[in-house]
């Protein structure tokens, strides 16, 4: 198949299948985990409104309490990753065009140079995690295959992209075609690695927060 | 496959429920929960991290719950959850977890880590690997009505030698009385104090209440071991007598796991709501200080600081009463650092102290407290839990400390003001 063959592909059929992948498959885990269902706490609740504190977890969990964190090079590292990789999908410009041919509205995007730079940190950033799970005792016990893997599949798109943009190893429609299949890849394999997280956080930190509030704890 | 052992994976699959699935997809291993273990942070192994130790829940939710687990487990892919694997977890799910919870606080991706832990000790007990002083615990408690095995004759003598130092009637089986009290085997046994200064308060503030004779001890160690069978048994009981002295309150006495076993886990084991409302003693004494029906006589004047105890306070919920009432009695008090909801655990919940095996671990778990302890300088310390002040005196006296412990209802009552005194209660 023809680079621009394939090109057509990723952009098309490609990404298609991809997606449907990752909707049914994210929402396949979805049911799996509500069907399990939760049985009615009949403990007497000391606030009414135990709700309110999940809804108040899943934002105050978003930045930990720093003294009782050791680490704080994989905690920058993990907040720099994360923010970056969204920066880069959602306000990139090409990124942008393609959700507004999906969605039908589009969006402000960031200065190239902006992107470009962002970019260079998120794999930085995302390097010293890696170092982080390899060389920290408790990182690499916890560790397993599907970490790395997630690891990879998450890297693999950012990298291949700055390639892409900056003319680097491929000819630019050869690493376009090389950073496409990357997302799909990623997109293929989100519901069925840790990637959900992407999704539970919010759900755990809620059932965390609502668990906890009932009690009158505000965690 | 044996018996025990489907019997232990069917307990665990009872278990896993919308929350817990949750919480296994968002783990990224990011290991910050070890941060929060005492266990990790005194030991440095990595073995201790607290999502760790809920890998045999984890495998059963995975094999059975998750789609890829499930064809991996068709293609014999899968690692398997066998005896050998459960014994080994043994350890890890109860000699290295007091419940504390501190785990659940710092996750950030929000998974209730201790929350899980409870619901994987289920298992383990089905599976037939529960400690063997748990078990033994919890069988006293269900034969003989506490752990400690004291029979009514036994707490009715304390009661009677309580009367005599205060001169005051203590109260049993007073139907229509409003409070019902419980107690802890050791505040029966070694705190005894308790009882003469619970009657001492109470009648100072005109307190409606009695002690039962069919049930009055409150400690749960079949919440410990992970027995919901064991737990109801022993929670049903206070409920029966609670009801049928028609009492509108019970009091936990001062033991975190009596209260959260009582208070937010007894409903759900006995499978309906009470008739009745469950206070910590702690909470009690506030109102009664709040509504001006207890009175502060004088302070005690030593350098003091206050040990929370993880199941009263981050796990319970009475976070601000200990500390407004030792505040109040202690003249010279210093905050123990990480205060309130996010205590260091002394080292012995959970069950961790009635189990032989961990005994070890327990005292190297409490180089934290210990720290902490140096750290302020104080030689007196409160507490307000009888299993938090038995674990710290005993790991005080392994480390050679020079520190005197208290409990906090008991330091109360030596500084309330008692307007009838024990001979003139006589006349």
């Amino acid at each position: 198949m023809e680079t621009m063959e394939l090109l057509a592909w990723a952009k098309g059929p490609g990404l298609a299948i991809a997606t449907t992948i990752f909707l049914v498959g994210v929402a396949v885990r979805f049911l799996e985990m509500l069907m399990l269902g939760r049985k009615q706490d009949l403990s007497e609740a000391r606030v009414e409104n135990s709700g309110a504190y999940g809804w108040r977890t899943i934002v105050t969990r978003t930045v930990p309490d720093l003294s009782q964190v050791s680490d704080h090079i994989a905690l920058i590292a993990g907040y720099v990753f994360h923010i970056g990789f969204f920066l880069i999908l959602i306000f990139y410009e090409p990124h942008m065009l393609l959700f507004k041919s999906v969605l039908g509205f589009g969006w402000p995007v960031l200065p190239m140079w902006l992107i470009d730079g962002i970019t260079l940190l998120t794999m930085v950033a995302m390097l010293v995690a890696l170092y982080v799970r390899l060389t920290d005792p408790v990182r690499r016990f916890l560790s397993r295959f599907s970490d790395y893997f997630a690891w990879l599949v998450t890297f693999l798109p950012i990298f291949t992209g700055y390639l892409a943009y900056h003319r680097l190893l491929l000819p630019y429609n050869e690493m376009l075609v090389v950073h496409i299949l990357s997302v799909l890849l990623l997109m293929v394999v989100f519901p069925f690695t840790k990637l959900m997280h992407f999704f539970t956080l919010f759900m755990s930190r809620w059932y965390n927060g609502q668990m906890a509030g009932r009690k009158g704890v505000k965690v | 496959m044996s018996t025990s052992l489907q019997r232990g994976i069917n307990a665990f699959k009872e278990q896993i429920d919308t929350p817990t699935a949750s919480f296994f997809n968002s783990c990224v291993r990011c290991g910050m929960c070890a941060d929060a273990c005492l266990f990790y942070q005194t030991t440095g192994d990595p073995k201790y991290t607290p999502i760790n130790k809920v890998e045999p829940l984890r495998r059963v939710w995975q094999q059975e719950y998750t789609f890829w687990g499930r064809f991996a487990k068709a293609l014999g892919l899968s690692k398997p959850v066998n005896e050998d694997f459960l014994e080994e977890w043994q350890e890890l799910l109860y000699n290295s977890c007091t419940l504390c919870g501190r785990c659940s606080m710092i996750c950030p991706v929000g998974n209730d880590i201790s929350y899980m832990i409870r619901k994987a000790r289920e298992g383990m007990v089905q599976a037939g690997y529960a400690p063997a002083g748990l078990k033994t615990a919890s069988i006293n408690a269900v034969e003989f009505g506490g752990p400690m095995k004291i029979p009514f004759e036994t707490f009715k003598k304390q009661c009677d030698a309580a009367s005599r130092e205060t001169g005051l009637e203590i109260p049993i089986d007073k139907e229509g009385a409003d409070y019902l009290l419980m107690m802890s085997s050791s505040e029966i046994m070694q705190f005894n104090e308790f009882i003469g200064a619970c009657a001492q308060m109470f009648d100072q503030a005109g307190l409606d209440w009695t002690f039962s004779s069919e049930s009055f001890e409150a400690t749960n160690s079949g919440m410990q071991m992970g027995s919901s069978d064991i737990a109801g048994q022993l929670v049903q009981r206070i409920a029966d007598a609670a009801e049928k002295l028609k009492v509108k309150y019970v009091i936990s006495p001062e033991c975190g796991h009596a209260y959260t076993a009582l208070r937010w886990e007894g409903p759900n084991l006995i499978g309906r709501k009470y008739n009745f409302k469950v206070k910590h003693i702690l909470e009690v004494l506030n109102e009664l200080v709040d509504e001006g029906r207890l009175e502060l006589a004088d302070q005690e004047m030593e350098r003091m600081t206050l040990h929370d105890p993880c199941q009263l306070v981050r796990k319970g919920g009475v976070i601000e009463q200990p500390v407004k009432l030792a505040k109040m009695v202690v003249s010279d008090y210093v905050e123990m650092p990480d205060q309130g909801k996010w205590n260091w655990c002394c080292g012995g919940g959970g069950g961790v102290s009635a189990n032989e095996d961990a005994n070890e671990l327990q005292t190297t778990a409490f180089k934290i407290k210990k720290q902490q302890i140096e750290s302020i300088g104080v030689k007196h310390l409160i507490t307000s839990c009888s299993n938090c002040r038995n674990v710290i005196e005993e790991a005080l006296e392994e480390y050679e400390m020079d520190v005197e412990v208290y409990g906090l209802s008991e330091m109360l009552a030596e500084h309330i003001k008692i307007d009838k005194k024990p001979q003139e209660s006589e006349s």
